[in-house]
């Protein structure tokens, strides 16, 4: 399964509106950590899609939205609760460091 | 139980393993989970690796590197070690996911990690402003002022790419004369974006929630300063990644593994190390790629004193003369 992509468009509702707490992957092309993180967030996706929902945001499409929320380094995880970010995790990581930092959200 | 197992997935890790393949050996190749490729993946243009005239992305370099070792039966796992079992005869290799791996020879080659400057506020700022990759997040600094702290290849290298994305670029060093090869450096000088900041260390990083500037320090004189400051992208160099191997193989005083002159064996048989961890001097992808060929055939000499032709046989084809 591979995480769909979120846009400025879509962010309102697939993420701020989203029933689930909702994994936000601040991505670009040119990232190589990025490609590389990405198919561990596939696997956690899901590994844990009951609880939480994991989406790409594309930060060279979408500069708006990176700017908003700050995004100075990727690839950049923000986790949303009812709209309002909840954790930040920067960096890519191995699975359990990964796994560890968002265990409030998946376990 | 395999013939070798190599450990890193940079120029030494897939030249060793193209070797290996070649010799039929079907080496298993850990490649990280994701820092595939090394050090390379986070380079943009490659110009000193011989047979691209034209030059050639880091990324695209090592995804032919990787394609030729897996066109000879390379086998890649994306996965990280966590334990290694190395003094016997066999060489046990445990991954992250709990699978392990055995094999009668092992090549080290994980390369070296960024050093970090080892201030206390270090953590709490990366990835907000504080950055080791250029590459990644330059472009969160458009029309900013950053800097490059370091004074060598890398450093000039990042410079000259960060002034793609920002309005100014400091260059922060220690020394009043830089490390960085003669080309580099007149191309970082003739930019007119990049200042140089000579004679000073970064003291301390400022900023609540965000890199807002340092406090230099002159080498010289001791006395410190604020530079105001967007962002600041630290390449003052790398370490040899040895924690795995601490206390099992010997190191050298400058920490890298200890190796027996110009060969890749290591203090214990059957293990061979290649590549930025053993080499605290050159560092190029080409003197690693070379080097992964060195333990490639060493492995492939011990592996024949053990009996196994495909390695003989490769010896032979490599005219290959033992060094001991």
């Amino acid at each position: 399964m591979t995480a769909r992509a979120v846009t400025e468009a879509t962010f309102e509702q697939e993420v701020l509106n989203n029933d689930k707490a909702v994994l936000v992957d601040f991505w670009a092309e040119w990232c190589g950590p990025c490609r590389a993180v990405s198919p561990i967030l596939d696997q956690i996706a899901s590994e844990h899609a009951d609880k939480l929902d994991i989406v790409k945001l594309n930060v060279d499409e979408n500069p708006q939205l990176a700017m908003k929320y700050q995004i100075t380094a990727i690839p950049a995880f923000k986790v949303f609760e009812k709209g309002e970010v909840v954790k930040t995790v920067i960096g890519a990581k191995p699975k359990p460091a990964l796994e560890a930092d968002l265990a409030d959200y998946i376990a | 139980m395999r013939d070798i197992i190599i450990i890193g997935s940079g120029p030494a890790g897939f030249t060793a393993a193209i070797y290996a393949a070649r010799a039929e050996l079907k080496p298993l190749l850990i490649a990280s989970s994701v820092e595939i490729g090394g050090e390379l993946m986070n380079t943009t243009e490659v110009e000193n690796f011989p047979g691209f005239p034209e030059g050639i992305m880091g990324p695209d370099l090592m995804g032919k590197l990787q394609a030729q070792a897996e066109r000879f039966g390379t086998e890649v796992v994306y996965d990280d070690v966590v334990s290694l079992d190395i003094d016997g005869p066999v060489k046990r290799v445990t991954l992250g996911n709990g699978e392990t791996h055995e094999a009668s020879a092992l090549i080290y080659a994980t390369g070296s990690a960024y050093r970090k400057l080892g201030l206390p506020e270090e953590e709490l700022l990366s990835g907000h402003g504080l950055s080791w990759c250029a590459t990644c997040d330059g472009f969160f600094f458009r029309q900013k002022t950053i800097a490059v702290v370091g004074g060598g290849d890398s450093a000039m290298e990042e410079a000259t790419f960060l002034t793609r994305f920002a309005d100014k670029v400091y260059v922060i060093h220690r020394r009043d004369s830089l490390k960085a090869s003669k080309i580099m450096q007149q191309r970082a000088i003739d930019n007119e974006k990049i200042e140089f900041v000579w004679n000073s260390e970064v003291a301390a990083i400022v900023g609540e929630t965000a890199v807002t500037g340092v406090t230099l320090r002159d080498t010289v004189t001791g006395e410190e300063r604020l530079l105001e400051l967007d962002g600041l992208f630290v390449a003052i160099g790398n370490d040899p990644r040895t924690h795995l191997v601490h206390g099992k193989l010997e190191l050298t005083a400058e920490g890298t593994i200890a190796v027996d002159g110009r060969t890749s064996k290591t203090s214990l048989p059957g293990v061979f190390a290649a590549g930025d961890v053993i080499d605290p001097h050159y560092r190029q992808a080409i003197t690693a790629a070379g080097s992964g060929t060195v333990a490639a055939l060493d492995a492939e000499h011990y592996l024949a004193a053990l009996g196994n032709e495909n390695a003989a046989e490769a010896l032979l084809e490599n005219e290959f003369v033992a060094v001991d």
